[in-house]
């Protein structure tokens, strides 16, 4: 019998695997939809760390998203920075918004924190608005192809850009399988647990979360600069009330507290909405069922339910 | 125009808003108030309540004023029993969990709008206001020392908007004398006072939560009727009250109906004020950015008692 730690690396490790093979075997459609698929789920990794680790429920990750996409996309097209330095620009945008909101926001908890960033998040989106000459606003900014240029790799070009999506995707999901089970991982969800027993123990609880949010932001940071660099778009639609529920919902889904929840919950809606989007202009009715559905029914999300049951050794 | 009476049909204007928003945002302070639970579905209840009047007036046809009248009884009833229904069904079976109530909430803000861009469409359709006369308004002037008046060009209001006014302030008495002279509303704040021991006294609960929550939405419902002859109805149309009436009832002191009022004037009248001289849009910034540090520094509000 294998133990816990083991299955655990081969399940993890199984699912790498079986990600950098599909990209051989699927259809072009498919092809350019998985790879959004893993730098979505990205975002959802960085949001499922202060969610489902650290139990601080943000509903502004949008703007955290959106400060590595405008963060980048701005170096590209204001400052004409190349793709590489543009990258750095975004993340390091995410992880300053980061250390703002953290320290304002985490002044309150509960539902206070939930409105605190909603609405730091709202003020953001519009503040990208109020400054159209240089965002565009809604109708947003290309990348040009010719600047999507990183390390002499063309990332317009669809087997590239998978590769540089999965790679995003590995980096964070390795970092995330490696941060939960350490003991700065251990300390947070101690925070989740019983925030009161862990300040008892003498752990600094604020600095624990201040540096939550950080990597958090900066992880959705790094998924936004990816996101935009890759299939060449910047717009506000990504800075807005949807593309915070999002996350919420895919790690809801997947099983908040879980390594695999975040991309088996964007795989699902992805494609539940892509599906639904053929049929009906109201294809966001399915996300609203979902969730309705997920709060009365399966709190714990897919892999939350399937470690209940089955695998209790699911980091 | 002279800055006088551009200011004071600024004023106008916002009272017009600033009247709509104390009745949406009071229904989500007595939501709040009574239950502790955010709902952030609120916004869509108010939409409902324009696409309804739409719907209700569009069928019955006639006179605008019959089916006018028509909506603004029968619509703000079916949002609430809608809402009542959505609480029985939905919320009571999560407990009123906080955080799982705002995404539970969440998920009803989408299928509310979602539903209503599949059988409403995506067109914006407006209502026939029951009356409509302009009303043209004077302004005075100092000549050699005496003050005289005049009607400068532009300036005037309608006489649906001061009906609205009218309206918005009579619905707002008649819900503060039902919370505080009623034996519906005295059982209302025992609930909000400790529900365990309102439950140990025979109060029933759950029927006043459902009871709540529906007055709330159809509250909501109602301001949207009022509004809809000056706005039309869109599927869209209930985020910006939403985030108004966040606004709105956070600076409030949340909960406190008093404060709720005060604060929807505050916001209406500097909202409509800021929009006619500088950016709408930067006034949402200012607004949306003041609303996250007074739930920083003083979430009791800014009219609210520090609770001990």
């Amino acid at each position: 019998m294998m133990g816990g730690m083991q299955k655990s690396l081969l399940l993890h490790g199984g699912v790498l695997v079986v990600l950098f093979a599909l990209q051989f075997v699927l259809p072009a459609y498919h092809h350019g939809n998985l790879a959004r698929i893993m730098v979505l789920a990205s975002y959802a990794m960085g949001y499922n760390l202060l969610f489902g680790y650290t139990g601080l429920l943000s509903l502004g990750h949008a703007l955290f998203f959106a400060a590595g996409l405008y963060g980048m996309g701005l170096a590209m097209s204001q400052f004409g920075l190349s793709a590489g330095i543009a990258l750095m620009v975004g993340i390091l945008l995410g992880a300053l918004v980061g250390a703002v909101i953290g320290a304002l926001a985490l002044r309150t908890e509960g539902v206070a924190f939930m409105i605190v960033t909603l609405m730091f998040a709202q003020a953001g989106y519009l503040t990208v608005l109020y400054f159209g000459a240089y965002t565009r606003g809604d109708e947003g900014f290309v990348i040009a192809q010719a600047d999507r240029v990183l390390l002499s790799l063309d990332l317009s070009d669809p087997t590239v850009r998978y590769f540089a999506a999965f790679s995003v995707f590995c980096a964070v999901f390795i970092m995330c399988y490696l941060a939960v089970q350490s003991r700065f991982g251990k300390v947070l969800i101690a925070i989740r647990e019983n925030e009161d027993r862990a300040r008892m123990l003498g752990y600094d609880v604020a600095r624990y979360k201040l540096a939550a949010v950080v990597l958090s932001a900066s992880l959705s940071a790094l998924a936004g600069a990816s996101y935009g660099l890759l299939f060449g778009y910047v717009g506000a639609s990504f800075a807005s009330v949807q593309y915070s529920i999002f996350p919420l919902l895919w790690v809801l889904l997947g099983g908040a507290g879980t390594v695999l929840g975040p991309l088996i919950g964007t795989l699902f809606m992805f494609y539940l909405i892509d599906l639904s989007s053929g049929i009906t202009t109201a294809y966001m009715l399915i996300a609203g069922v979902v969730l309705v559905f997920l709060t009365l029914f399966a709190p714990q999300g897919l892999m939350g339910e399937l470690r209940r049951r089955v695998w209790r050794w699911l980091p | 125009m002279d800055f006088g009476p551009y200011l004071m049909l600024a004023t106008l204007e916002g009272a017009v808003t600033a009247a709509v928003l104390a009745l949406t945002a009071s229904g989500l302070a007595l939501v709040f108030g009574v239950m502790r639970v955010v709902n952030v579905a609120h916004g869509e209840f108010f939409m409902l309540g324009a696409v309804l009047a739409w719907w209700v007036t569009h069928i019955l046809g006639g006179s605008a004023a019959f089916g006018f009248v028509v909506a603004l009884i029968v619509v703000p009833v079916l949002v609430g029993l809608l809402a009542a229904i959505t609480d029985m069904t939905i919320l009571k079976r999560i407990d009123y969990d906080p955080e799982r109530t705002i995404v539970a909430t969440i998920g009803i803000l989408y299928i509310l709008q979602q539903v209503t861009l599949m059988t409403y469409g995506p067109d914006a359709r407006p209502v026939v206001p029951p009356f409509n006369t302009r009303i043209a308004l004077p302004w005075f002037e100092f000549v050699d020392g005496k003050i005289s008046l005049y009607w400068p060009w532009g300036l005037s209001i309608t006489s649906y908007k001061l009906a609205v006014i009218g309206a918005a302030v009579l619905v707002l008495i008649g819900l503060w004398l039902l919370m505080t002279r009623s034996k519906l509303g005295l059982l209302m704040r025992a609930t909000e006072q400790d529900r365990d021991m309102a439950l140990a006294f025979g109060i029933p609960v759950e029927r006043v939560y459902a009871l709540v929550f529906g007055l709330g939405a159809g509250i909501a419902a109602l301001a949207a009727v009022l509004i809809v002859p000056i706005q039309q109805a869109h599927y869209l149309m209930g985020h910006d009250p939403l985030l108004l009436s966040f606004i709105v009832v956070i600076i409030g002191g949340l909960g406190s109906l008093p404060g709720t009022v005060l604060a929807a004037l505050l916001i209406g009248l500097s909202d409509g004020i800021i929009s006619v001289f500088f950016s709408p849009t930067l006034a949402k910034i200012l607004a949306t950015l003041l609303v996250a540090l007074v739930l920083v520094f003083r979430p009791q509000g800014l009219f609210g008692a520090r609770k001990a």
